[in-house]
């Protein structure tokens, strides 16, 4: 019932729209067509320089109201390079964006048909277009050269000392790896994977550098001030590691493993208290189409102290031992002196392949 | 020149023989070989799919706007995939997919240049029709086989094809990660190869008609700007759709055939497949190298009728003619050298990276000539605001706007956090999309009278512009904020997160603005459509007072478009305001006294 009654007010809006579009004809068949016209031109003239103003207060208006909802500050040294990049771009293209608005509209306006004023013929000029030439030029020199020396210092090595973390998108929820002790993600190889043998990440257990690896779902730890290499990989279609809060992104990709790295700032809790917010949570979002349940894959990031995140990764237990429970040394079963002699020497067939 | 000449003799005869047997209905109207019908099929197919684009966005914001609310009537409609009156993911995806295809390339591409090269290439240049009217046909006809399996996409069980527009394997290759990759996205492949098709017989075309058809006195630099932004386009469409045609062949070989050029290391849905050595981002490489020229496909006609009638409408020459030509022309080579700019956060080696943060950044220089140029032709002009003028301006105004984002997005170091966020839909909405559409309309209301020997009704036109020109700021203008807030595009509901949950009343508002602006589309088409039949009757030759050859034909021109003889050319097309007089048409001999510009 409601909806006929929106369709019936908007169709009567129509016809009225459309009677009156059609009257303003006749009626100006009856004033003289000239006269009639050159009121309206003098109307839209000032409605332009209307525009003009009222859309550059709503512009103010827009920034008002919304600069407090975007993420506020980086939480990540690289996303204080980015926002650093974002500022400056603001700040040039905002003063090219109001010179030549303000010309579109105020030309416009000051030069609307007049009677008394001849249009003045004026094809080209080639000093002037050279001038126009050359300054965006230099504008945007400047813009690329700040802008690379960021982009190589974000895309460059991580520091040596940087953890390393890998990241695998799969629909729609991420898995993580951390190396563990060794510090070296072991090899996988996508036909072990395997959920049921408790073998998600498909980890070649002949590797030995798998042999300390832990696999944990859904939340990353990571250790505030602390480099972080993330190693980034898709199961089965095209993903993108999102950190909004750090200004970070990377695309997961099937087949072809991609990396980022960059510093932690804050940990949760600094943020909480620096937002003011007790929900605040670092979110990692999927930002490449990748299915229905893409806007839900999410992911949550928790940076902490060294001291803390060395209490979450002892907690857990190495995928190699939860996967093959008979070498576990905490199995009552088995002799715990044993186990580590008993595995094979990190022999992987040579016609495997493998993918770090 | 004589062979100019005896070629126009040639073709007088031809239109001798055809006017003395009355066309059928049929060879008049639908399988017709006359550019001006054609160029009329062109835009009306792109009005309806306009509609039928416009509709998928309008039910895309419902959810955006209102992600709790239910809409039993969408239920009465759709079925499944509205269950309980709320728009369920896989029918979102399909929306946003059709949404960006059927505006991309079925209006914006096909409406757009299609229309105006059809229309305008014949009338504009002098000739009597398109170098080769049956392949014309034919372009038209592809187009219209190309709609008719988009549309008969819609409804496959599994859905249409739902892996954005950009259709990105392996979401697009495997069925078992997308319903709507099962027979869906296989229909999206044939419609889009034959709409490859149908825009290289027109593109050929557009091309050998304005090389070789050109009337006598016509040199190239005495085309109008609208000629050469057509031809423009026409180079960039040839030479880039085919690798977009070859791109979709490898992905269907990789759906159907058990191929691997897209696919490796893939687990999908706990199914292990047997494909190794692919590689994902090859067919990123082969979409963009078609995607961003067609960025400038749908830009340049736009930009070319801007100038034409920005230069009428202010009785002044178009300022700069050379260096808007050569802008042109540096766009159309940037055009091809930008395409990874698209793909900075796909594990591009930096290094590429920043060569295409280079090139990328050099295309703002034309831009900016053009911007420039274009504020230049109306300083001191005599503006007369016909709603061409609006919309010809307001495509400036967005232009500089969208362009000005597009800065942002460009750079590597930006982009890294504005990567597909709300950011990057709001630039290219008002960039491309709006920007464009207002090219379109402004060349509407301008050509109207040429087209159907009637005016389009003025009032609804200021009503039109007003409307939508204002509601385009308030719908994509916020929307960068969303984008600098990080929320990812396509994301249907953020009720789930703490960090993106930020903007329910600004989601509402653009929501409802777009019903508006919806509304007032809709508004348009009625007046288009009245107009045909009822509107104000042109009884004058050229009513703009324009100098192109275009307005030497009869007020409905005839099949051959000039009755006599073809007339010759003595001037470029932008001599207003010279030496005291208004306009000297293109036709007029160059006096003896007359000034040099």
């Amino acid at each position: 019932m409601q909806t006929i009654f929106i369709v019936a007010i908007l169709g009567l809006g129509f016809l009225i729209t459309f009677q009156i579009a059609k009257a303003s004809e006749y009626v100006a068949v009856l004033r003289g067509e000239e006269k009639a016209r050159k009121q309206t031109n003098k109307v839209n003239a000032f409605m332009l320089l209307a525009f003009l103003i009222i859309g550059l207060i709503g512009v103010y208006y827009c920034n008002e109201q919304l600069k407090g909802k975007i993420l506020g500050e980086p939480a990540s040294d690289h996303g204080v390079l980015i926002d650093r990049m974002l500022y400056i771009t603001i700040a040039l293209t905002g003063v090219v964006f109001l010179i030549t608005q303000f010309c579109l509209f105020w030309f416009s306006f000051k030069y609307q048909e007049s009677d008394t004023r001849k249009a003045y013929y004026y094809p080209h000029n080639n000093k002037l277009e050279l001038i126009w030439t050359v300054i965006p030029a230099i504008a945007l020199t400047v813009l690329v050269g700040f802008g690379l020396f960021y982009w190589f210092k974000i895309t460059g090595n991580a520091p040596k000392n940087a953890m390393i973390v890998e990241v695998t998108g799969k629909q729609f929820g991420w898995e993580f790896r951390y190396p563990g002790g060794d510090g070296v993600l072991g090899k996988k190889y996508f036909k072990n994977v395997s959920p049921e043998k408790n073998n998600p990440a498909g980890q070649i257990w002949e590797d030995q550098y798998n042999y300390d690896d832990v696999f944990v779902e859904q939340e990353m730890h990571l250790v505030v001030n602390k480099p972080v290499k993330l190693v980034i990989n898709a199961k089965d279609v095209i993903h993108d590691v999102g950190l909004a809060h750090f200004r970070m992104k990377m695309d997961a990709v099937p087949g072809t493993p991609t990396t980022m790295w960059f510093t932690p700032k804050y940990t949760t809790k600094q943020m909480i208290e620096k937002t003011g917010k007790p929900e605040f949570v670092y979110e990692l979002s999927c930002d490449q189409m990748c299915g229905k349940g893409h806007y839900s894959m999410r992911g949550v990031v928790v940076v902490e102290t060294q001291e803390e995140f060395d209490v979450w990764l002892a907690g857990k237990k190495p995928q190699y031992l939860v996967a093959n429970p008979d070498k576990d040394p905490a199995s009552p079963k088995k002799d715990s002196a044993s186990v580590i002699s008993n595995l094979p020497a990190g022999a992987i067939p040579t016609a495997m392949k493998t993918k770090n | 020149m004589n062979v100019h000449a005896g070629m126009d003799t040639a073709h007088a005869a031809h239109q001798d023989d055809h006017s003395h047997h009355q066309q059928s209905f049929v060879s008049k109207y639908i399988f017709s070989m006359d550019h001006k019908t054609i160029g009329k099929q062109f835009l009306i197919t792109g009005i309806i799919w306009a509609i039928i684009g416009g509709l998928f966005s309008v039910l895309f914001r419902l959810q955006l706007g209102y992600p709790e609310q239910t809409f039993p009537i969408l239920e009465t409609f759709f079925g499944k995939w509205a269950k309980g009156g709320q728009i369920q993911p896989e029918f979102y995806y399909a929306l946003i997919t059709m949404h960006g295809t059927v505006l991309v390339f079925f209006v914006l591409t096909a409406g757009l240049s299609g229309t105006f090269a059809n229309f305008l290439i014949p009338l504009q240049i002098g000739a009597r029709d398109m170098a080769s009217p049956f392949l014309n046909m034919l372009s038209y006809w592809f187009f219209f086989m190309a709609s008719v399996v988009m549309i008969s996409s819609l409804f496959v069980s599994t859905g249409p094809a739902s892996g954005g527009w950009t259709v990105y394997p392996p979401l697009s290759a495997l069925g078992q990660a997308s319903s709507g990759s099962k027979m869906g996205m296989d229909l999206w492949i044939v419609s889009m190869a034959l709409f490859v098709v149908s825009s290289l017989l027109g593109g050929l075309n557009y091309i050998s008609t304005i090389l070789n058809l050109r009337t006598k006195g016509m040199s190239m630099t005495r085309l109008p700007l609208t000629i050469w932004a057509l031809f423009f386009t026409a180079v960039l469409g040839v030479l880039s759709f085919p690798v977009l045609l070859s791109g979709l062949i490898l992905l269907l070989f990789d759906r159907n055939l058990g191929t691997s050029f897209y696919l490796s290391d893939i687990v999908v849905n706990g199914e292990i497949l047997p494909n190794e050595g692919g590689s994902a981002i090859l067919f990123q490489h082969l979409f963009w190298f078609l995607g961003h020229p067609e960025v400038y496909i749908i830009l340049l006609p736009a930009m070319g009728m801007v100038s034409e009638i920005l230069s009428v409408n202010s009785r002044k020459p178009i300022f700069g003619y050379m260096a808007m030509l050569g802008s042109l022309f540096a766009i159309t080579i940037l055009a091809f050298l930008v395409w990874a700019h698209h793909m900075f956060v796909t594990g591009l080696n930096p290094f590429l990276g920043s060569i295409f943060v280079l090139l990328t950044l050099l295309i703002a220089v034309p831009s900016a000539i053009k911007v420039f140029n274009w504020l230049t032709t109306l300083w001191r002009g005599n503006i007369r605001f016909t709603p061409a003028t609006l919309f010809a301006i307001g495509f400036v105004s967005l232009f500089i706007s969208g362009g000005l984002t597009g800065i942002f997005l460009g750079n590597s170091t930006i982009d890294i956090h504005l990567h597909d966020t709300m950011f990057v839909v709001a630039h290219f909405h008002i960039v491309m999309g709006v920007a464009s559409f207002f090219g379109m309309f402004a060349g509407v209301y301008h050509w109207f009278p040429k087209m159907f020997g009637r005016y389009l009704n003025s009032t609804l036109g200021y009503i039109h512009f007003w409307v939508t020109m204002i509601g385009s700021y308030l719908i994509f203008w916020p929307m960068h904020y969303q984008g600098l807030a990080g929320i990812p595009r396509r994301y249907l509901d953020k009720r789930g997160w703490v960090s993106f949950n930020g903007f329910p009343e600004l989601d509402k508002m653009i929501t409802i603005v777009s019903i508006i602006v919806f509304a007032v589309q809709l508004m348009f088409v009625f007046n288009f459509i009245y107009s045909i039949f009822k509107g104000r009757k042109v009884t004058t030759l050229n009513p703009w007072g324009a100098n192109t050859l275009e307005w030497t034909t009869p007020i409905r021109p005839v099949h051959g478009n000039w009755p006599g003889e073809i007339p010759e050319v003595h001037r470029w097309a932008y001599d207003y305001a010279k030496d005291g007089r208004e306009f000297i048409p293109q036709t007029e001999p160059i006096g003896e006294n007359e000034s040099k510009h």
